[in-house]
């Protein structure tokens, strides 16, 4: 099936009369995930969005249930997210992100409703990545810039127009509504030709990877890789995997809200006891519980790495800390660092 | 800049080979175009990664606080103005200091180069004498350094470190300061423009707090965001007002303090403009008490000194 790209501002108007459609719409310098009023707010030029799409399924700030405490009792009141969303323009590596979280969200001993609601009623449409940017290693990770993980459908920019390939049967429905067009064996194979040509230049080696944390721990390498970093939380907030959150209450007496707020590891309150002790007393504990949980807990609980090489927080770090060069510097911590 | 970048590598090499000192606090080849990245070199060996290029952005004061044994460091006139600032806010004792000092005329703003080339990813950035051109995959830019610099560095008339122990390089010709017309123009909006600004500007924070943790200035043992007992600020992000809250909380805190070293600006992931309330309080500052932080080692921090002709216009309504 094709969709030429004049006829995308219409086919997201017509969705939009049916579902909340987020597509990513310029910032300033960047692109965020809005839902958007209007099919020509879509952006589908840009790289990856600066904020990962798991922000539309887990928010940094989500108001669990809001409790109100009078002489007769307590009133809960909960507000699950319920409403049809179409994910449209979402690259592979956020789309596979998800397939990822879905397992601290939904497993054997828990199952939360606010992002389980959300997954179940989403569609997500994809676009693959003609031009992978040069930060970007999702091949390293399972990942590569046509990957369908995730997705419904997968657009695959031809030049004028899109192939849309179908994913799930989610994605056959919504494509059979909206009466794509057939392509024809030149669009397929000007799509098999975009394919090919898209080139992901940086490899990362994680061969060995996981062994290696499984005895690091206490290894002097973790002295000295955190050491230029600030402990802030752009890599994590930014990150599309990273899932680690803190409740709080936002009430005044008795009145209020519980939230979930995205948390970050390299926060110094991060993990902090009621009592004052904290297990991760510095910043170097911090930073290797960002490696340890992406590379060997998560592998650990769920047999899978939890980074997609989306390369966001290699953009970001206000001081070039890289995660390619740290996973590099683990795996041959010998050899590379302890001179 | 190569032949800079050669004069430090031997300084740190020197200084650590004759053990003067135990550690070079410096900046590496980063790994994206034009990037430098901090670097913690503790034999000669490791100083032999030192660099310096117009991609050195980040103050390395940061790093100085409470850092045992004897440091060098490579600094910048903005690192060396907040170097200035912690000696006198007795977070770094002078004697165990040495400073390898680098005149600097200004880095580069890698947001201004990518909008340059229409926000494509940045493949290479070639420095050659008072250009760089600038290449991506499918086009390339040529242009002046000068057009490229970070605001706070166009701004800055103390590229030349005030003080030092070892200086690499010439000392720039003197630069006249700039003056706050960003400022100014601020000022002269109307009270709802200004908020209408504020609050769309800090709609986008997502409280990372890079901003904080990038500032040399900014080193509170427990900030006040983090404190919970009592929690003086919400700790959610979806209220704007909070986000301001935080950020007026901070700048008012570098008060007095601040070098305009921009590095907050630069760290946010989100591209807020930070910088106008940091240089709003400068400004204040400057006009209030004709005080700037960090200048000179003999000045006492304005807000820590006291004279009975300060103005208190803000205090006494006459
Ligand atoms: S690695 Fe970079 S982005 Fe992440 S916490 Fe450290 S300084 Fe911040
Ligand atoms: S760790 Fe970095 S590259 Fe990996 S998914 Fe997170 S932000 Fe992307
Ligand atoms: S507030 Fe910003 S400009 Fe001022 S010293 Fe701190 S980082 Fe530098
Ligand atoms: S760095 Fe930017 S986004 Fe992060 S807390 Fe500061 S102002 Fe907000």
């Amino acid at each position: 099936m094709i969709i030429s790209k004049k006829d995308i501002p219409g086919f997201l108007d017509k969705l939009i009369s049916e579902y909340q459609v987020f597509a990513p719409v310029q910032e300033g310098s960047y692109t965020l995930f809005k839902s958007i009023t209007s099919g020509t707010d879509a952006v589908l030029t840009a790289d990856n969005t600066k904020l990962p799409a798991k922000e539309i399924f887990f928010p940094q700030s989500e108001k669990l249930f809001n409790y109100n405490v009078t002489e007769t009792g307590a009133k809960l009141e909960t507000d699950i997210d319920d409403r049809k969303k179409v994910i449209f323009g979402v690259r592979p590596c956020d789309a596979r992100s998800l397939v990822l979280l879905d397992n601290v969200f939904n497993n054997d001993k828990f199952q939360d409703p606010y992002y389980l609601t959300r997954r179940a009623n989403t569609i997500m449409v994809g676009i693959g990545c003609n031009t992978p940017a040069s930060t970007c290693f999702c091949t390293s990770v399972k990942g590569g810039p046509f990957d369908t993980t995730g997705l419904d459908l997968l657009l695959i920019d031809t030049g004028d127009a899109f192939v849309v390939e179908v994913v799930s049967d989610k994605g056959k429905a919504l494509a059979k509504q909206a009466g794509f067009a057939a392509a024809s064996d030149n669009d397929k194979s000007a799509a098999a030709k975009a394919k090919e040509a898209a080139k992901v230049t940086c490899q990362v080696n994680i061969d060995g990877l996981k062994d290696k944390l499984d005895i690091n721990f206490y290894a002097p390498i973790w002295d000295k890789i955190h050491e230029k970093c600030l402990g802030c939380g752009a890599c994590t907030y930014l990150c599309p995997t990273c899932h680690c959150f803190d409740i709080v209450d936002d009430a005044v007496d008795c009145n209020g809200c519980r939230v979930r707020n995205w948390d970050s590891c390299a926060f110094p309150i991060f993990t902090l006891h009621g009592s004052g002790h904290n297990p991760r007393t510095s910043n170097k504990e911090r930073y290797r519980n960002r490696i340890m949980h992406k590379f060997k807990y998560f592998v650990d609980n769920f047999g899978e790495i939890a980074c997609v090489g989306c390369g966001r927080c290699i953009k970001n770090c206000p001081v070039n800390m890289d995660i390619r060069v740290v996973l590099d510097d683990v795996r041959g911590s010998e050899a590379r660092l302890d001179s | 800049m190569p032949k800079l970048a050669e004069q430090i590598k031997d300084a740190a090499k020197k200084l650590l080979a004759e053990q003067k000192v135990d550690l070079v606090v410096g900046f590496a080849e980063g790994s994206l175009p034009l990037r430098g990245t901090p670097l913690f070199a503790r034999t000669p060996e490791e100083a032999d990664k030192l660099t310096w290029n117009l991609g050195c952005e980040n103050n390395l004061a940061n790093y100085l606080r409470k850092k045992p044994g004897k440091v060098a460091v490579v600094a910048k006139g903005c690192d060396v103005r907040a170097i200035i600032a912690l000696v006198k806010e007795n977070q770094i004792n002078r004697d165990d200091l040495y400073i390898i000092g680098v005149p600097c005329s200004g880095m580069i703003d890698r947001k201004k180069t990518a909008a340059l080339l229409d926000d494509e990813d940045i493949l290479a950035i070639e420095e050659s004498g008072d250009t760089v051109v600038i290449k991506s995959n499918n086009s390339s830019a040529t242009a002046k350094v000068a057009d490229l610099l970070h605001n706070s560095c166009r701004d800055c008339s103390y590229g030349n470190p005030v003080i030092y122990d070892e200086l690499v390089g010439e000392l720039l010709p003197e630069k006249e300061a700039a003056d706050f017309t960003e400022i100014n123009d601020f000022e002269a909006k109307s009270v709802a423009e200004r908020r209408a600004f504020m609050n769309s500007e800090f709609s986008k924070c997502i409280r990372c707090y890079a901003c904080r943790n990038a500032c040399p200035l900014c080193y509170c043992e427990e900030c006040f965001v983090d404190c919970n007992q009592p929690e003086w600020i919400g700790k959610s992000a979806y209220n704007t007002e909070d986000n301001i809250l935080f950020q007026v909380v901070r700048v008012f805190h570098c008060a007095g303090r601040c070098v305009d070293c921009g590095a907050c600006e630069r760290a946010c992931p989100m591209g807020i403009n930070l910088r106008l309330l940091t240089r709003k309080l400068v400004k204040d500052v400057k006009e209030l008490y004709n005080a700037e932080a960090g200048v000179n080692m003999e000045d006492k921090p304005a807000l820590a000194t006291f004279t009975v002709d300060d103005p208190e216009a803000f205090l006494l309504k006459e």
